[in-house]
Formats: structure tokens, C-alpha cells, sequence
């Protein structure tokens, strides 16, 4: 049984196992992720969100499970290559390039889409110059896009910390990605902040039509997001559903609020 | 996601007297000299420049000639160290390969040492590039395994290895204390480096450097804003997002070394034709820290500022050696306790802790600060 173009998963994870020297990050998760769908993996801190992230991502390597995302086996790719099949991905801890000024750091982000060599870029000419106002050109929808007109200009190291958040989740965008990973969009962000960028998340969904895989601790946004829900505790899966089911699940509000003691 | 019709380009937009930071189109405002302030202020600086062969006597030309091919070398090593955060202490390396290949292109073929008598610098310059930036590359995976301050003592093994090399090799070099003659400066039989009718020797080989410093100054701001100068930022300030963006860290870090390496070779060619003569000794250890000096004092990861710290490092001996006409303690004797030679390596230390500490943006900083004071005068911010 193996479905073909639109109907196959954008993401296929099936049965990995992660392990540091003996502590187990990841074992036996699978899941799918739909073509259009936003899919949400909660759990406490040390569950092992991040580890997946960052195995889809390539920057670690399960020893065992295989990982396909848009049918391509991507388990043995270098996260470069990962990257041009089309995977962005936001950071928990914000990775943006703290000199360059929000408009380059979305630029960074059209790096697969523009090709030219040294030679073009040193004259600046013709090919070169052209790509570089397109990117540009692109740079600048991203920015009406998520509303960062007043920022364009400024380094990203000097921007409000939910602002970098913004332009980090731009960047991602900028690459025109076929899957969004989100890590923490809304961590320590206020209220109105979080509200912001729920909605950029949903227009990101339903506009540019990007599934997204997000990791987020706010139970409230993911409920009212999320189509699908994972729940993970100490490296397993312990849930997955729709919001409603994977709440009360009792695994997860164990695995949340802790056992009850056998008394 | 469409592109919008703004990004057509216009040939001369309009532009208004009030409003500089007003655009109408992304060609004009990711021009490189994209304010008419800025583009009458290098206009000035390069009249100024071509004003200053016919004004300054000949010793002193000389020594700004030596400024201005410095400039390149300095620019090439803050592509792989300021842009790329790669640091590299084996600048004088690749100097030295640079020198070395473009004198034994030009060399007399009958002479002392090796030579093949290909005089057109349209021949020797490029090709002391083009050896120095293979030896980049092969340098280079040194990048790709090591970090911060592990690869710079692998590069500091490079000179050491670059010294023993050439100071053994005397039918290319000459060997040490002796030396050989410089590459001929020499363009389809017009001779930059004997007097001529308008123009002496020391004036044609400083417009020269002029020319080749504006041509390559301008090249590496082309790639500096390009979309590989922007790959070389994003591995300077986190290569893990880097490569998680797309950018592939091997490739990148090989093209730093490369055109790094490119720039130093041709900046060796040209350093030493101003003299006309250089040894191998002089590509020691000393060489590469005047280099990391001139990017550090001049202002790191800015090409401007690569130029304003190679122009004062070069100047600081000329000037150090008049001092010795002021202070009594002082002698040109390098015999004596408290020599010259002692005072500037004493100078080199303690401008760069200075400017560490004090203004880590260098001397582009000290400008951007004065032109910010000016900007927002008579406001304080």
C-alpha cells in the first residue's frame, strides 16, 4: 500500500530511535504529518520535541527508523540538502544572524533559490544583480507579510525579542518552504504577541499553504490551532489525535500533572 | 508569492533634496553607493587620491604605495576572518606564495635565481592569485574540521611551515638575508617602475596601486553583499542555522580561503615591486599579526575599514622612526635596549588591545561615530 503524490504524507516518521551514550532521546515515535495539515507535538520539558525537530532537520541521526518527507529518504542527508528539498525550521532559542539587518536575514533565507557564481558576484552584474533584486523583490513580501516594515533596515540583535521571533519565522518563510517547523513560536511572548503571531501561523496554513509541524508549550494555542496533536514523554508517544482526544487522554494528563501514587 | 512591479529598474530616478532615504526602486536602493552623499565623498576621496601623486614627494609616495597594496592583502584576510569568522593566522603565507609566484613568472630567465621572463602584469598578477587562492583551497578543509582557535594555530603552522620552505629554497627565493628581485611591473612594454617623461617611477607604481585597489576593493564589496557574503555572515554568526538555512558550510568556508587567499597572493605580487627587492624572512610570523592588526585597528568585516587599517599600520613605522628625533631614550640603533623596532611591536600590542577594548568596530566605528554625532546634529540622538 504506498500512496503516491498528493495523497502520501508530506512527512513520513516511522519507528525512530534516537539515543545519547545510553540516554534514550527518541524511542519508537512514528507519525504522519498531512499535506495540509498543522500538526502539534506537546509533552513536558526533556520529551524529546526538539530531538524530532532535529532529526528531521538532519542535525542529528537516529541509529534506527526511517524518516521520508515528500517520499524522499532524507535519514542520510546533510541539513543543506534537507533545506533544498524544501524543510525550514524556527529555533527555540532564536538562531538569527544577530549583524545582519532583518531585510539580509530574510534574504539568507532565498539562499537555495539563488544561483550564481563567485565570479557573477564579485562583478555584480547582469545575472547576479538581477537575482539579488528578485531576492529582494521576495524579501519585501515577506516583510509586508508579517508586518515588519518598521524593522526592515535595523540589525536583528537590536529588535524586541518577539520581533526577532517574527523575523526568524520569516526567514524560515522566505525559503518558500514545503514544510514549516515551528520550535516554541510563542515561548515568553505576551499575550498580544502570542495572539499576533497565532494568526500568522493560520494565514501561513490557509494562504501560502504550508504544513506546519509545530512544538509549542501553550496548551491554549495549540488546541485552537492544531488539527492533529502528539503528545511525548520520555521519548514516546504516548497520544495522538485530535486536540480534544489527546487532552484528556490519561497517559498525558499523567504524564503532565504525574501519577497518581499506588496506594 | 508574486513579485511586485516596484523592482523595475530606472536609469536615473529622481531623487529628492529633502528626503535621502526616499527610494522608489529596490536597483537603487541596493546600489552600492546608494546616497548622493556617498557617492560624492568617494568621488572626492578618489580625487584626492590621484591629487596626492603630484603633491607628495617621492619617498612618501612610496610608502602610500605600499599602504595601498597592503590594502588588498588586508581586504583579502577580511574576507575569510571578519566576513567568514574563520581566523587565519597564515596570512603571510599565502603573501609569500603570491610574491614568490609572480617574481619567478617575471624574473630575468638568465638571472641568479628561477625566472621565465613573462613581464606583462596582466600575466603575473592574476597568476600569483590564482597559485595563492589553490593553495587556499587546499587549506581550506583545515576549515571545514576545525574552529576559532584551533584552526588559527593550524594556520600559524602554516607560515612556520611557509618560512622554513622559502628561507631553504634559494634558487626561487634567493635565500634569507639575501633575497631577489621583485616581479617587473610591466603592461605590453609601458614600464611602471623606470622614470618617464611625465611621470617618475614611484608616481606610476603608486597610480597603479590606486587602479588595482579601487578594482579590488569595489569587487570584494560586490561579493560581500552578494548572496555568498551574506552565506559567509550567517557561518561568522551561527553555522549550525547556516547550514539548517541551506548553506553549505564545506562549500562556503572553501570559497572564503579562496578568494581570501586570491587577494593575499596578489597583494604579495604587488607589495614588494614598490622596493624591488624582498628575502624570505620577511614572511614570518610578525607579518600575519601587522595583518590581523590592520583588520582589527581598521574595523573588522568592513572593506573600508580593511583599507584605513592596512593605510595606518603601514604608516605607523615612518612615523614611529621620527619619534626617535623627539625622545631622548629613543634610538634607530636596533642594538640598543630601547631601540625603534621594540617601541612599534610595544605600538602593534597595545593598538590592538586599545581598539579591543575601546572601539572593537575599529576605525570604520570611530567614523561611523562622527558621522552619527554630525548626522543628528545639533540633537544627541
Amino acid at each position: 500500500m504506498t500512496a503516491t503524490g498528493q495523497d502520501r504524507p508530506i512527512v513520513e516518521f516511522d519507528d525512530v530511535h534516537l539515543a545519547f551514550a545510553g540516554v534514550k532521546a527518541i524511542s519508537g515515535v512514528s507519525f504522519h504529518v498531512g499535506r495540509r495539515e498543522l500538526f502539534a507535538v506537546i509533552g513536558p520539558n526533556g520529551a524529546g520535541k526538539t530531538s524530532i525537530f532535529n532529526v528531521l532537520s538532519g542535525v542529528y541521526r537516529p541509529g534506527q527508523g526511517t524518516v521520508r518527507f515528500d517520499g524522499t529518504d532524507v535519514l542520510r542527508l546533510r541539513p543543506h540538502a534537507i533545506a533544498e528539498l524544501g524543510v525550514a525550521r524556527t529555533f527555540q532559542n532564536i538562531e538569527l544572524f544577530a549583524n545582519l539587518t532583518v531585510i539580509d536575514n530574510l534574504m539568507l533565507g532565498r539562499h537555495t533559490h539563488i544561483s550564481y557564481g563567485v565570479p557573477a558576484a564579485l562583478a555584480w552584474f547582469g545575472r547576479a544583480r538581477r537575482a539579488e533584486l528578485a531576492a529582494r523583490a521576495a524579501a519585501e513580501d515577506i516583510v509586508d507579510f508579517l508586518e515588519l516594515e518598521a524593522w526592515r533596515t535595523y540589525p536583528v540583535g537590536l529588535l524586541p525579542y518577539g520581533v526577532q521571533k517574527r523575523v526568524e519565522l520569516g526567514r524560515a518563510l522566505a525559503m518558500q518552504p514545503k514544510l514549516l517547523l515551528l520550535d516554541e513560536p510563542v515561548a515568553g511572548m505576551n499575550l498580544e504577541e502570542t495572539e499576533d503571531m497565532a494568526r500568522f501561523v493560520l494565514d501561513i496554513r490557509d494562504e501560502l499553504d504550508i504544513p506546519i509541524i509545530m512544538v509549542e508549550h501553550d496548551m491554549g494555542l495549540v488546541m485552537d490551532l492544531a488539527d492533529r496533536v502528539m503528545a511525548v514523554d520520555f521519548g514516546e508517544a504516548i497520544a495522538t489525535g485530535t486536540p480534544s482526544e489527546v487532552q484528556s487522554h490519561p497517559d498525558v494528563i499523567s504524564a503532565y500533572l504525574g501519577q497518581e501514587s499506588m496506594s | 508569492m508574486s513579485t511586485p512591479a516596484s523592482t523595475t529598474s530606472q536609469r536615473r530616478p529622481q531623487r529628492l533634496p529633502g528626503r535621502p532615504d526616499m527610494f522608489t526602486s529596490y536597483a537603487e536602493n541596493m546600489r552600492m553607493l546608494n546616497t548622493t552623499p556617498k557617492r560624492r565623498s568617494v568621488a572626492a576621496l578618489v580625487v584626492v587620491a590621484v591629487a596626492v601623486t603630484f603633491v607628495v614627494d617621492d619617498p612618501t609616495l612610496q610608502i602610500f604605495a605600499l599602504g595601498l597594496a597592503a590594502s588588498i592583502g588586508a581586504i583579502g584576510l577580511n574576507l575569510v576572518t571578519g566576513y567568514c569568522g574563520q581566523v587565519s593566522l597564515g596570512h603571510a603565507f599565502f603573501l609569500a606564495i603570491g610574491a614568490y609566484t609572480a617574481a619567478a613568472l617575471s624574473g630575468d630567465p638568465d638571472g641568479r635565481t628561477i625566472g621565465f621572463g613573462i613581464t606583462n602584469i596582466l600575466i603575473w598578477l592574476p597568476a600569483a592569485g590564482i597559485v595563492a587562492g589553490i593553495a587556499g583551497i587546499l587549506v581550506a578543509p583545515l576549515a571545514t574540521r576545525l574552529r576559532g582557535l584551533y584552526l588559527a594555530i593550524v594556520t600559524l603552522g602554516l607560515v612556520f611551515l611557509g618560512e622554513h620552505i622559502f628561507n631553504e629554497w634559494d634558487e626561487l627565493t634567493g635565500g634569507p638575508q639575501v633575497g631577489r628581485e621583485a616581479a617587473v611591473p610591466e603592461l605590453f612594454g609601458f614600464s611602471f617602475d623606470e622614470n618617464g617623461d611625465i611621470l617618475t617611477g614611484d608616481q606610476k607604481i603608486y597610480l597603479l596601486m590606486l587602479v588595482l585597489l579601487v578594482i579590488f576593493a569595489v569587487a570584494a564589496r560586490n561579493l560581500t553583499r552578494s548572496k555568498i557574503g551574506r552565506a559567509f555572515h550567517a557561518i561568522r554568526d551561527r553555522d549550525l542555522a547556516a547550514s539548517i538555512m541551506g548553506v553549505q558550510l564545506a562549500k562556503y568556508k572553501t570559497i572564503a580561503f579562496a578568494v581570501s587567499s586570491f587577494y593575499a597572493g596578489c597583494a604579495g605580487a604587488l607589495l614588494y615591486i614598490v622596493t624591488g627587492f624582498f628575502d624570505p624572512t620577511a614572511f614570518n610570523l610578525l607579518l600575519s599579526v601587522q595583518y590581523i592588526a590592520m583588520i582589527l585597528i581598521g574595523g573588522v568585516a568592513t572593506i573600508s575599514g580593511s583599507i584605513l587599517g592596512a593605510m595606518f599600520i603601514t604608516l605607523l613605522p615612518p612615523v614611529t622612526r621620527e619619534l626617535a628625533q623627539f625622545l631622548p631614550l629613543l634610538t634607530t640603533d636596533p642594538s640598543a635596549s630601547i631601540n625603534i623596532f621594540i617601541v612599534e611591536g610595544v605600538l602593534y600590542g597595545a593598538l590592538i588591545i586599545g581598539f579591543l577594548l575601546f572601539e572593537p568596530r575599529g576605525l570604520f566605528g570611530i567614523w561611523l561615530r562622527i558621522r552619527n554625532y554630525w548626522k543628528a546634529w545639533p540633537f544627541t540622538y
